[in-house]
């Protein structure tokens, strides 16, 4: 069991508010680690200084082994860690299939050739059917040619997590992946991400805990932009300083 | 997105029309129309590539009259010191405009909205500022062409010849433009424009995607400056000047943003509804604006977008 995240003292404010301060946590290659905690915990301003989107005050990220903390979005999507976002991110006037083809394509790093700028995108059938494959991963095979402003939130959700995948990230970072769903939308979405246990490396965030408990491998506890507890489900559950902080007002 | 015929089919027409009009307009001894016609194509291939930087990068820039009339004024700069082939003289201009684009682009392009506006805005006008400064590009008066360019085997003195290389250069640029927008290049600018945050997130370089955007369109506002100082005799600092910014703008907007031929229909229809009201009214600024505030209320994709569904 090897780290493939660490993250330690890791320190961010906004103005006078620390919302990330003093963050020690690892995510191990394989396990699905959840990260909950109340609103306004600091879990999303976490997500932001493991994507890149915000760069931390204080403290260190390393990645597989090197020290990515300054590095920029760009760099750390090249080195495999990829989001998706509470508020759904796609391209909205673009069809399913478009929108993951262009996941598929972020991973096509040849920018000296000059082929990306005079052939077709549409003759490049690899990556087409790759992203056909993506969405019936996701189960939105009948869905490839809408339009992504026209299918159900829950759909888009599903569809960020494929373009998410579709990046073929080694760390998987999920922003509230069901946020905002119904029970039946929130049971598929939780089914896709058992479904990538085991093989794929995640880290997400989530409010529901029968899900959570659920899911993950690992559970680290946020409260006040500090991880108060983190261990197996069971662990967390029993955990008195969880009850108190977290469960408490949850039940 | 889909390849339509009938589309194909028009297009072909009208090029077809195109390439005929200056023999029609000579067997009806209106010779004086090839240069106007001339002149509207060159607008439109500088509102093309503004066109492309607007409407498929998403960045509203005001300060193209720069690399409009950097291209002119390379032109007649080489010209001055003995260079007269366009095969030199042209690209150069475009290759000059593209290295003003490189830097002003890069320095400005990690601002958006109202301050991309101003901050083009403002290198444009301190390009102005400092050509009308310099005593060798001719001041204010601007620096006339002791001929045209020379474009072996063509004779661009003839003023159909010059008329259909600026055709055929239009023609090429819109078709290389179409190429462009349909590579993976193309696509990634559509996601671009449709969602900066989310290609940030998919690891593509926002920056340079944008970059290459401002400098091809501002290129090829940089080849047609070379053509305008072909036509007009001269490179003038008028065509560095903000109002022929805005001008620019207005024709993209008029013909359609983002839309393939938005910024040569924009182009026809303000150099030809200022000359046609030219004839009968003094007051034709007027009535060009209310033709431009009617397409904005009524056909907010412009005319590109009343005839077709383009793209
Ligand atoms: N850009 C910002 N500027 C100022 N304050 C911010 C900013 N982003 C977050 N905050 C503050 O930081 C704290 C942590 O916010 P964050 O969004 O990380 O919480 P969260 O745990 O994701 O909450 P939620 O469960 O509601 O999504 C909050 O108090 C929030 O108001
Ligand atoms: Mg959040």
């Amino acid at each position: 069991m090897t780290a493939l995240l660490e993250i330690s003292g890791l320190k961010r404010h906004f103005g006078g508010l620390w919302a990330t301060n003093g963050v020690d946590l690892d995510v191990v290659t394989g396990e699905v680690h959840a990260l909950i905690g109340p609103n306004g915990a600091g879990k999303t301003t976490l997500i932001h200084l493991i994507s890149g989107e915000l760069l931390p005050d204080a403290g260190t990220l390393q990645f597989a082994g090197s020290d990515i903390s300054q590095c920029t979005t760009h760099d750390r999507v090249a080195r495999g860690i990829t989001r998706s976002y509470q508020i759904t991110q796609i391209f909205p006037r673009l069809s399913l299939l478009e929108n993951v083809r262009l996941a598929v394509q972020s991973r096509q790093r040849d920018w000296g050739s000059s082929l990306r700028f005079w052939r077709p995108a549409s003759a490049d059938f690899r990556m087409i059917e790759e992203a056909e494959d993506w969405l019936s991963r996701v189960g939105l095979a009948a869905e490839v040619s809408q339009l992504a402003c026209d299918v159900s939130h829950g759909e888009r959700r599903a569809l960020e997590l494929a373009m998410a995948l579709a990046t073929r990230p080694r760390l998987l970072l999920l922003d509230e992946p069901m946020a905002g769903m119904g029970p039946e939308e929130s049971e598929h979405m939780a089914r896709l991400i058992a479904s990538l246990k085991g093989e794929q490396t995640v880290l997400l965030v989530e409010h529901d805990m029968d899900i959570v408990f659920r899911l993950a491998d690992r559970v680290s506890v946020l409260v006040s932009g500090r991880i108060i507890v983190s261990g197996t489900p069971d662990f967390v559950r029993e955990h008195p300083a969880v009850r108190s902080a977290y469960l408490g007002d949850a039940l | 997105m889909k390849p339509s015929h009938s589309g194909t089919l028009a297009e072909t027409a009208l090029l077809i029309a195109a390439v005929a009009l200056p023999l029609l307009l000579q067997a009806f001894g209106e010779d004086y129309y090839i240069g106007f016609a001339t002149r509207l194509l060159i607008f439109a291939l500088a509102a093309t590539g503004l066109n492309f930087i607007v409407g498929y990068g998403g960045m509203v820039a005001f300060g193209h009259a720069a690399f409009f009339g950097i291209g002119a004024y390379a032109v007649a700069l080489l010209m001055n010191a003995g260079i007269f082939s366009a095969w030199i003289t042209w690209p150069v201009a475009v290759a000059a405009a593209a290295l003003a684009a490189l830097l002003i682009g890069a320095a400005s392009l990690r601002t958006r909205g109202v301050y991309f506006i101003m901050i083009t805005l403002a290198f444009a006008q301190m390009i102005y500022y400092s050509v009308v400064s310099l005593e060798f590009a001719g001041g204010d008066d601007g620096l006339p062409l002791e001929q045209r360019s020379t474009l072996v085997p063509l004779d661009l003195a003839d003023d159909a010849t010059l008329y259909w290389v600026t055709l055929g250069l239009l023609a090429a640029s819109l078709m290389a433009l179409k190429r462009l927008a349909a590579s993976r290049y193309g696509r990634a600018l559509t996601g671009l424009r449709q969602n900066e945050t989310r290609m940030e997130a998919l690891g593509y370089p926002v920056q340079q995607i944008k970059l290459v955007c401002f400098v091809v369109g501002s290129a090829v506002a940089g080849l047609a400056g070379a053509l305008l100082a072909n036509q007009n005799g001269m490179a003038s600092p008028s065509q560095l000047y903000w109002t022929q910014s805005g001008m620019l703008l207005v024709m993209v907007i008029l013909g359609g943003v983002g839309q393939r031929f938005g910024g040569m229909l924009g182009a026809i229809a303000l150099l030809g509804l200022e000359e046609v009201l030219g004839r009968i009214t003094e007051h034709s600024h007027f009535y060009v604006g209310l033709a431009l505030l009617a397409v904005v209320l009524y056909a907010p994709r412009g005319l590109a977008g009343l005839w077709g569904r383009q793209k």
